[in-house]
């Protein structure tokens, strides 16, 4: 706690350097106004700052999914916000998320992406920390005689916790539990995994690309419809007429966006795959994958034939969580803000681990063709969130407006504010969070 | 496979560089190169064989790219779809994509057979996008089969130096 509130100390400084004003002297949670925002969310270095001190420290961020943690020793580096990060597996099982950095002069104690090994030893004078962050050895220890004890210097641990395979942490030790924060958007998870067919999900490779704009403007467009048929023309008329027909959501009254709480939303493109394993046995397999049910049919019974194709292309929604992940269809959007104009997007292409080889390949092939630097959708989808940013410094009394579908939402039985997928309840329920972080 | 892992003769069996076929197959890597910086991509979709593949990988040691998650993994349908989404003007990242300016140098022969020719080569590109110019470097192989004596390209690899971290999305072809 003591490292939070040094934090904020120099977070004040820096905010009262930039702004020549008292920082907190009114916050930023008045920027938010329900159905439209200002542009200084974009744009504001200040804000910025204390984005990371309230919201990227205080809450659950995801850092890492099980599949890329199976056995004792695995590790994988990652980010919260800035702060670099190794998500590990010790050899009591345990998840540890530490802060990659030597707890000696500062140095990072990992620079290999995801490996398998005993710990991690800092390239500078050799101090070794094991898989759950304790300090196990330095080196000529007889200068710190009397002056430091190994038990107090361990790598900085922060809270850990799982929900199906995605692995969230948080700097904040009095964060609210994650079952608690992920709320209503759990049965969203739930659904999501069922894309397994019944092997567990993994991770098969992502795409990972950066572009000059502020991170809300990606975490607004996992739940945005409206762009879909107009940034997404040129890749929709290159797929086949089935997939094609599949995403034509605009019209369709089915295809609706859940408000779930706690900045979270769910906006459903393919509403007969809500559910899949909900099936009302009308749904044609797409032609295009006749060779692979020919291939499934010789180890699988029909009815799981039919289960494993109808998980081929993910589930029929995008299910984003507040702040930095999406469960969108067939893989994970991750984002990390670089800085307030730059965000790193990976896209992490899952599978089924232990499932049929052709399965796999068919959904690597369905996810270059749009996801990626060079594939179909993500330039377009890049280029749209650049042009928001060179745009939004102009007009700088000009509101972020937010307020489509305003007049239609409503409140389904359990809560959720639930609106046509083209509006914009999603983005009115991040950034209530979002308002909420920002005003405590 | 990267292009400088010996200080040995240019070619593998000792010729010389600029034979027939070799010199060939290289004027073929510097036309496509002057193709993609036009960019005229429909010329450039005709120089590929009918089996051809064209592959920009993520992991650097990635072989079996069926098997892996890559940034293109074109065979002829995908890479003629990619040829009409850049011209087809519905795309406004390839409406607005980066100007480029490329140059492949540092050819290495690896491997020749009766009718193909494997070339590996390094490949500098500077774009430039609105206010911003940047640099991509890679390794690249060219596997040249000949047809009637005319080169065709039959597998091309990208190799970026950055392909397993960011690589910014910028509406051209590597
Ligand atoms: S900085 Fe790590 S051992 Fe000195
Ligand atoms: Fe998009």
């Amino acid at each position: 706690m003591t490292t939070l509130s040094n934090r904020a100390g120099l977070v004040d400084r820096v905010v009262a350097g930039v702004t020549g004003r008292a920082p907190h002297a009114e916050g930023f949670g008045h920027l938010v106004q329900g159905d439209r925002v200002a542009a200084a969310l974009y744009t504001d270095p200040a804000l910025y700052q204390e984005e990371l001190q309230k919201i990227w420290y205080r809450t659950w961020v995801w850092v890492a999914h099980e599949s890329q943690l199976r056995k004792a020793g695995d590790f994988v580096t990652s980010h919260v916000a800035d702060q670099p990060v190794i998500v590990s597996r010790d050899r009591k099982g345990n998840l540890n998320v530490l802060v990659n950095r030597c707890r000696h002069r500062g140095a990072s104690v990992c620079e290999t992406p995801r490996g398998n090994g005993n710990g991690f030893t800092c390239p500078y004078h050799a101090w070794s920390y094991g898989l759950d962050g304790k300090l196990r050895g330095i080196p000529y220890p007889e200068g710190y005689e009397d002056v430091t004890d190994k038990k107090d210097l361990p790598l900085q641990r922060l809270q850990v916790a799982s929900y199906h395979g995605m692995v969230f942490a948080s700097f904040n030790a009095d964060v609210e539990p994650l079952e608690e924060f992920l709320g209503g958007a759990r049965l969203w998870i739930d659904r999501f995994m069922k894309q397994g067919a019944g092997f567990p999900v993994m991770i098969q490779g992502e795409h990972r690309f950066r572009f000059q704009g502020n991170w809300k403007i990606q975490l607004e467009n996992t739940t945005d419809g409206y762009h879909f048929p107009i940034v997404h023309r040129s890749w929709m008329s290159s797929v086949d007429a089935e997939t094609a027909s599949m995403l034509s959501f605009m019209t369709d009254e089915l295809a609706v966006t859940h408000a779930l709480g706690n900045g979270h939303s769910a906006a459903v493109m393919v509403p007969e795959h809500v559910d899949l394993d909900d099936d009302d046995g009308t749904e044609q397999v797409q032609a295009r994958f006749e060779h692979v049910v020919q291939v499934l049919s010789r180890d699988f019974e029909p009815a799981k034939v039919r289960r494993i194709m109808r998980s081929m292309h993910g589930a029929g929604f995008n299910l984003n969580l507040f702040p930095n992940v999406a469960c969108s269809m067939s893989f994970f959007r991750v984002l990390r803000p670089i800085g307030p104009t730059e965000t790193e997007i990976r896209h992490c292409a899952l599978g089924m681990e232990g499932g049929p080889d052709i399965v796999n390949r068919e959904r690597l092939r369905i996810h270059e063709h749009f996801q990626g630097p060079f594939g179909f959708g993500t330039p377009d989808d890049s280029e749209a969130w650049d042009r928001v940013q060179r745009g939004a410094v102009g007009g700088t009394d000009l509101p972020i407006l937010v307020n489509r579908g305003l007049a239609r939402e409503q409140v389904a039985d359990n809560g959720d504010k639930v609106s046509h997928v083209t509006d914009e309840t999603g983005m009115r329920e991040a950034y209530r969070k979002w308002q909420e972080l920002m005003s405590a | 496979m990267t292009a400088l892992d010996s200080l040995g003769p240019l070619t593998a069996d000792g010729s010389h560089l600029f034979d027939g076929r070799v010199a060939a197959a290289i004027e073929l890597v510097w036309r496509e190169a002057t193709l993609l910086d036009a960019p005229d991509y429909e010329t450039w979709d005709g120089l590929f064989t009918a089996d051809a593949r064209y592959v920009i990988p993520i992991d650097p040691t990635a072989t079996d790219f069926e098997a892996s998650l890559n940034m293109v993994y074109d065979d002829e349908r995908m890479r003629r779809m990619r040829v009409e989404r850049l011209v087809g003007g519905f795309s406004m990242s390839a409406v607005s994509a980066a100007r480029t300016v490329r140059t492949l140098s540092r050819f290495v022969v690896r491997e020749q057979t009766e009718d193909e020719l494997e070339l590996t080569s390094a490949q500098v590109l500077v774009g430039h996008k609105r206010e911003r110019t940047f640099v991509l470097g890679a390794d690249v192989t060219h596997r040249i089969r000949f047809v009637d004596g005319r080169p065709a390209i039959a597998l091309k690899v990208v190799r970026l130096v950055n392909s397993d971290e960011s690589v910014s999305a910028s509406g051209f072809l590597l």
